[in-house]
């Protein structure tokens, strides 16, 4: 059988990297420059994805935008699956009170939706690009952690653990060199799909004003700037869009592919 | 009923844990509202009087539950923003919220289920493949640019809505929800498919069980043996899966009501956040949260009601 | 003739591999009505896809079936489904081997006896309970009403198996195809199951398949037995017969390998 997810994923993500890697070095007009002869130009030669209200480059501004998208997800997923990955270690390990205390206090977090969690955040901390990223972070914690613990309190109980530790090893090499890649399939998962969650928060946050801020172009920022100017100029809403939605079904597949080979393998 | 009031107790235990750690959160990050509040006449003798007289002294724990006593009654402070009461300007934005909500949470249900259904028991075929692929690229869509897409076909091609007239629920019922179908379908549909999918595979899996066998084996036609037997297995990760759904959607729709320019709790949050009115933030979001913890109790009472096995491992 | 069932030539062969892979060659069997027939053999030796076939229950796209199983004169193999629907679950009943996974977790007890009945019957309701309360008594649980309205989770694993047995034979069924019944079971309850099971052939001359790896518990059991490896049956006749002089060297290494209190090894192995 042909995994179809895994080909299609790797190559939508594939073209969305060498675009972006290209935006770093090369963008066709400076993507904040504004031209005032080229506002809402449409799709031409000069201007393959058309110009927005500013007579700025969509396409640049495109290029830089998803980078931002794909750098505060990256962040934002490190951020997470690290102390996702050290609390659900210590406390699936170790257990006891402290344990079930911080499990109390992520179970009351997980019932609650990540995205207003990271709301909360915002409003504390204030709006802004390094805020959001630190907000959006934290607020994937609680599930990472929830998957870590449960995987190390299911390891810790097996035969092989329990040999290593005949064998000498320390609490912290059991943990993190026996245990842990144990537990990678599943983390893995949750990255790929965390990555996802977090290239929507983003663009939504950017959206909603309260993240990357003016005049940096990002996804999200630009789709709220192109909802006036809807009609007038629709390429000015639907490229950006579609870049999101390449980022995520991309990696929706990729991830897919991958639980795919894994489960055959399994 | 041992079951339900042990998920009771669980409920009173999270809110009160989440409640305490916005309100912990606020009042430790938000700075001394006594100085904000006297803005420039603030001398340090008038901020300590103010202080006292706002109990802002006393240790975090009686605050909080002074606080959070207030706010049962219905008391939620005093915005900074306009100096009115919080009640009254979070009061009548929960049912345009909860509306939203419940209608998308409706077309989810709806359609996710027969879809399901649908795909699972004509797996490889055609409109199988299609619809799998089409479930695949809606997920991706997020819920906003959805949005912008409905209002760009159905409110300005279509002209089924006027985009940005939103109608008030205490003017005119019908064409409120009129209006509120088109955010509730942008909500809705990543949702839809997400769900769609997952029950598919739930049906595929539960498909190969044992009991299927039995079921065959006393005679029962394959509409039977679905029916009767394969679809309440299958249901059970499903229901778990829209409950989750549904407290996302409630935080989900904070981000439409910005594209549609519905003046809900999503509205209200996001300007005080910009004004950094605190009071009216923690409010907001210990009401969704209050919302979002409600469901999860009623999600756990149906599941229990599904599968009997649930009450048995408390 | 008259026997029940008589399988001829039935040959089963999958199709999931590139190379097809065959787990039932050539085998034949008869059964008449009220008699007791043994299949033993190791795991994987074709005597549950047997089972599964006589059942009816083998219809996955990538399996070929060729020969005749034929149920009081009706081919099984060619016949249309409404047709053998009609017959599963009342002339031919089924009792399989893990009853913690064979019954549905998330329905009553009393609504997966019953099922049978609101099948293959026109009774009302309180006939059909009154069936079922009868049923399980039958198979000797106690408190039938009781159990009625419980969950599989709430039953041990005897109790399940009665359950199953009680399911089985509800619409009176003129074949029983047991599937290692007993293999997931303690020694004890096994030995109870085996009972009701001989009183249920006895009463009710309900004729019985019985698909076992545990040879003693198919001596104790079955009047005749067919000895089954890799797909073929390799040795029949009256279980007697089989368990004194066996012919053939697999039957030999077989009743060889049954441990035995007090006598030693005596025969040894090959």
């Amino acid at each position: 059988m042909h995994n179809l997810n895994m080909t299609a994923g790797s190559l939508i993500t594939g073209f969305l990297l060498l675009a972006i890697i290209t935006g770093i070095f090369y963008t066709p007009y400076d993507p904040e420059a504004m031209d005032a002869s080229a506002r809402f130009a449409g799709i031409s030669l000069a201007h393959p994805m058309g110009c927005d209200n500013f007579g700025r480059d969509i396409l640049s501004r495109i290029l830089e935008g998803s980078r931002t998208t794909l750098a505060v997800a990256l962040c934002t997923v490190a951020i997470g699956t690290v102390c996702g990955v050290l609390l659900g270690a210590f406390t699936g390990y170790y257990g006891g009170w402290l344990d079930e205390i911080l499990m109390r206090i992520n179970d009351a977090l997980f019932a609650f939706p990540s995205l207003l969690l990271a709301l909360t955040l915002i409003g504390l901390l204030g709006p802004g690009r390094s805020n959001m990223t630190a907000a959006l972070g934290i607020s994937f914690i609680p599930s990472f952690a929830r998957i870590v613990r449960s995987e190390f309190l299911k390891n810790s109980k097996l035969d092989y653990v329990r040999s290593a530790r005949l064998q000498g090893a320390g609490n912290l090499r059991i943990m993190f060199v026996h245990i842990l890649p144990n537990t990678l399939p599943v983390l893995m998962s949750a990255v790929m799909i965390g990555f996802n969650n977090a290239v929507l928060a983003e663009a939504g946050m950017s959206y909603l004003g309260i993240g990357v801020q003016p005049p940096e172009p990002s996804l999200g920022r630009m789709l709220s700037e192109a909802q006036s100017y809807l009609f007038t100029a629709p390429g000015y809403a639907l490229f950006p869009g579609l870049f999101i939605i390449l980022m995520v079904l991309g990696f929706g597949l990729l991830g897919e592919g991958i639980a795919e080979k894994g489960g055959r393998h399994g | 009923m041992k079951y339900t009031v042990k998920k009771l107790i669980t409920m009173a235990v999270t809110l009160f844990v989440v409640s305490f750690l916005v309100y912990g959160a606020f009042s430790l990050m938000a700075g001394d509202p006594a100085t904000s509040m006297l803005g420039t006449q603030a001398t340090p003798e008038k901020v300590e009087a103010l202080r006292e007289e706002l109990g802002l002294n006393d240790p975090l724990a009686v605050q909080y539950f002074r606080w959070a006593a207030a706010f049962l009654k219905g008391d939620m402070g005093t915005s900074y923003s306009y100096q009115m009461p919080v009640s009254r300007m979070v009061g009548d934005k929960i049912p345009v919220t909860l509306t939203l909500t419940l209608l998308a949470f409706l077309m989810v249900a709806g359609t996710a289920i027969p879809l399901g259904i649908y795909t699972a028991r004509h797996q490889g075929g055609p409109a199988d493949r299609f619809i799998c692929m089409l479930n695949q690229a809606v997920m991706a869509v997020p819920p906003f640019f959805s949005g912008i897409l409905i209002t760009l076909v159905f409110g300005r091609i279509l002209r089924l809505f006027t985009p940005g007239g939103y109608i008030s629920y205490k003017e005119d019922v019908g064409g409120f929800i009129g209006y509120m179908i088109f955010p509730a379908l942008a909500v809705a549909l990543p949702k839809a498919a997400m769900a769609a999918k997952l029950l598919r595979s739930s049906v595929l899996s539960e498909v190969r069980r044992d009991y299927v066998r039995t079921a065959y084996s006393r005679g029962g036609s394959s509409r039977q043996v679905f029916y009767r037997h394969i679809l309440k297995n299958a249901l059970i990760p499903v229901i778990t899966f829209l409950g989750m759904a549904l407290a996302d959607m409630v935080a989900g729709s904070i981000i439409i009501e910005q594209v549609f320019s519905i003046p809900g709790l999503g509205r209200i949050l996001l300007t005080s956040i910009a004004n950094r009115d605190y009071p009216v933030v923690e409010a907001v979001i210990v009401c969704i949260a209050f919302i979002v913890i409600l469901i999860n109790l009623i999600v756990d009472i149906i599941y229990q009601w599904v599968d009997p096995r649930i009450s048995a491992e408390v | 003739m008259d026997e029940l069932l008589e399988v001829r030539g039935l040959h089963i062969e999958f199709h999931d591999h590139l190379v097809p892979e065959t787990v039932v060659h050539d085998l034949s069997l008869s059964l008449s009505q009220g008699e007791i027939l043994g299949i033993v053999g190791e795991s994987g030796s074709g005597k549950s896809m047997t089972a599964l076939a006589v059942a009816g229950l083998l219809n996955r796209h990538d399996m070929k079936k060729q020969g005749q199983i034929l149920f009081e004169g009706r081919d099984l193999l060619s016949c249309p489904r409404s047709q053998l629907r009609q017959i599963q679950g009342r002339d031919i009943g089924v009792v399989f081997q893990e009853p913690m996974t064979s019954l549905n977790p998330v329905k009553r007890i009393g609504w997966q006896v019953e099922e049978s009945l609101r099948i293959h019957t026109e009774l009302t309701k309180q006939e059909r309970y009154r069936r079922v309360v009868e049923a399980l008594q039958d198979a000797e649980l106690m408190e039938a009403e009781r159990i009625c309205r419980m969950y599989p989770h709430q039953l041990s694993g005897g109790m399940r198996q009665r359950v199953m047995i009680a399911a089985a034979f509800v619409c009176e069924p003129r074949l029983l195809i047991a599937d290692e019944p007993t293999t997931a079971l303690d020694v004890t309850v096994q030995a109870q199951i085996l009972r009701l099971l001989k009183r249920k052939n006895r009463e009710k001359k309900t004729a019985i398949l019985f698909i076992s790896h545990d040879l003693s518990l198919v001596r104790g059991l079955c009047e005749r037995v067919i000895v089954m490896h890799r797909g073929r049956a390799v040795e029949a006749g009256r279980t007697e017969e089989v368990f004194e002089h066996p012919r053939e060297a697999y039957t030999k290494a077989l009743i060889a390998a049954i441990p035995r209190c007090g006598k030693g090894q005596k025969g040894g192995r090959k």
